[in-house]
């Protein structure tokens, strides 16, 4: 058990990282066009403090715009997936505005809400993670067999028992799916907005003063930060699925 | 009162509104079972047989027509019916006694929860799944699953219970394996039954009436009373009276699927 779950990631991770060493040194690129592992220790080293406060930044805000977006979503899902009308009132509404690239949608939002930078760093992690959760939630309610609802239907159950006691769990499993997808989305909206708008703050804001200085190796480093924070949120998840929707695993 | 039917289906007529227009599935039905009888309705696949059970539980209301249960006309669904389906529907996330439990969680008793436990435990027991309560459904076989839905559809002592083709996806063998757990159940738990079922064998050897739909709109087209009280062995299908029956209904079947003419005689098989 140890090895598989930790043993093996851990040992992937240092072979990637192994590899990505010896090509940059292989192929002689300066850091400008690629750096190495080895440049971004000292970088994380000079501005340990910076990439503490501005991770931090970065996560609460991911987390409540996530948040928002679980709440939003699963609302949206529940009105979709029961009522057929909905479905088919909203779900054009939704794709379109799923469709519109997010990075178009910052610098209005900027606009929009000048100087509340929190608040729109927040809402634009929330616009571009609610999609998934929404329409998991929807298919999944809207394709429970009518057996499900009739075992309890038959005894006179109301709409909402039936709905807390089968139709909300049977719908996690595809819930937590989404919500694998949403994470990683949330990531992405935070980091946009966070090198838009000129506040700097979060790990986004890092990144930009990282390219204004021509400091390569301090860009390197904030995307690997990223990405670590988006392992760390991601695993999260996978503990939140293991406990409420452990059932749905078979081994 | 107990000369009344327990379950009354009176001129009972349905129609659906689909794509292609209204589709009629019910005309004029009238099907009613004595207490503590047990009715198996057969007929050609998609005459409505399933309508049919989701009226008598309330859980649709027919355009014309009334059903009764116990004296009281159904207006809506009720705590004194059990149903069973062809798919067992266990909820996987529960272990098997959680899902017997299920109907005692939304009908409200007066027993407690330990008692409630107890019951549970053993009606498992009375089906031979002594030893499975703590399992995920998942982990039993086709015939266990149907077991537990049995046990599931009983838990709360309902006097109807409604059966939609529960044994139709088994295998043969646990087909029979079920039908003689059934004679025993009822001894135990009595109940007036409703069975829907494709299976001839089975309407015989479970039911003490059999009464065959015609094809759509379906209305009751022959009655046959089966003339055996209580449990039976699996060896009275294979008796003279049985086969006799088999033939009446088989043929009646072929009469509701429009293949023999209505009033030809019976051939034996």
């Amino acid at each position: 058990m140890f090895v598989h779950k930790v043993v093996v990631p851990v040992a992937a991770m240092v072979i990637f990282l192994l590899f990505w060493e010896a090509l940059v040194w292989a192929m002689g690129w300066p850091n400008y066009k690629m750096a190495s592992p080895s440049d971004l220790w000292p970088a994380y080293v000079k501005y340990a403090d910076l990439f503490v406060i501005n991770s931090w930044q970065t996560l609460w805000r991911t987390v409540a715009g996530l948040g928002l977006a679980i709440i939003f979503g699963t609302l949206l899902g529940m009105v979709m997936g029961f009522s057929r009308i909905m479905r088919e009132a909203l779900y054009p509404l939704l794709v379109g505005f799923n469709a519109v690239p997010k990075a178009t949608v910052v610098p209005i939002v900027a606009l929009m809400f000048v100087g509340a930078h929190d608040f729109n760093t927040v809402l634009i992690a929330f616009m571009i993670s609610f999609f998934p959760i929404a329409v998991s939630v929807s298919i999944g309610l809207s394709t429970l067999e009518p057996e499900y609802r009739d075992i309890l239907a038959a005894l006179g159950a109301s709409k909402v028992t039936i709905f807390w006691k089968i139709a909300l769990p049977k719908t996690l499993p595809e819930f937590f799916g989404a919500l694998k997808v949403s994470v990683t989305l949330a990531f992405i909206g935070t980091n946009l907005m966070e090198i838009v708008s000129p506040h700097g703050r979060g790990l986004g804001a890092l990144f930009d003063s990282g390219k204004t200085n021509s400091d390569y190796p301090l860009m390197f480093a904030v995307l690997i930060a990223l990405a670590a924070l988006g392992i760390l949120l991601y695993y999260v998840v996978i503990a939140l699925e293991k406990a409420l929707a452990g059932w749905a695993v078979r081994d | 009162m107990s000369d009344a039917p327990l379950i009354d289906i009176k001129n009972v007529t349905h129609t659906f509104q689909t794509k292609s227009g209204p589709l009629q599935v019910l005309d004029d039905l009238n099907i009613s079972v004595r207490e503590g009888g047990f009715c198996a309705v057969v007929g050609p696949s998609g005459c409505g047989k399933s309508t049919l059970t989701r009226l008598v539980a309330g859980l649709l209301k027919p355009d014309e027509g009334e059903v009764w249960l116990h004296g009281e006309r159904v207006k809506s669904p009720r705590s004194t019916v059990g149903m069973a389906f062809q798919n067992p529907v266990l909820l996987e996330w529960r272990t098997i006694l959680q899902n017997v439990m299920l109907p005692m969680e939304i009908v409200p008793t007066k027993t407690t929860k330990k008692q409630q436990e107890e019951r549970a435990r053993y009606l498992l027991a009375l089906v031979g799944l002594e030893g499975f309560e703590d399992k995920r459904p998942s982990e039993l076989s086709g015939g266990m699953r149907q077991r537990a839905s049995l046990c599931r559809s009983l838990v709360h002592q309902p006097d109807v219970l409604i059966l939609d083709e529960p044994f139709g996806a088994l295998d043969a063998f646990t087909r029979e394996d079920l039908w003689q757990t059934m004679h025993k159940v009822k001894e135990k738990e009595p109940f007036t039954g409703l069975l829907i079922t494709h299976d001839l064998r089975e309407s015989i050897f479970l039911a003490d009436q059999v009464v065959v739909l015609s094809g759509r709109p379906a209305r009751a087209q022959y009655v046959l009373d089966v003339p055996m009280d209580g449990p039976r062995d699996l060896e009275h299908l294979y008796t003279h009276e049985a086969a006799e029956m088999l033939t009446i209904l088989r043929h009646q079947i072929e009469i509701a699927q429009g293949r023999a003419p209505v009033g030809s005689p019976a051939e034996p098989a």
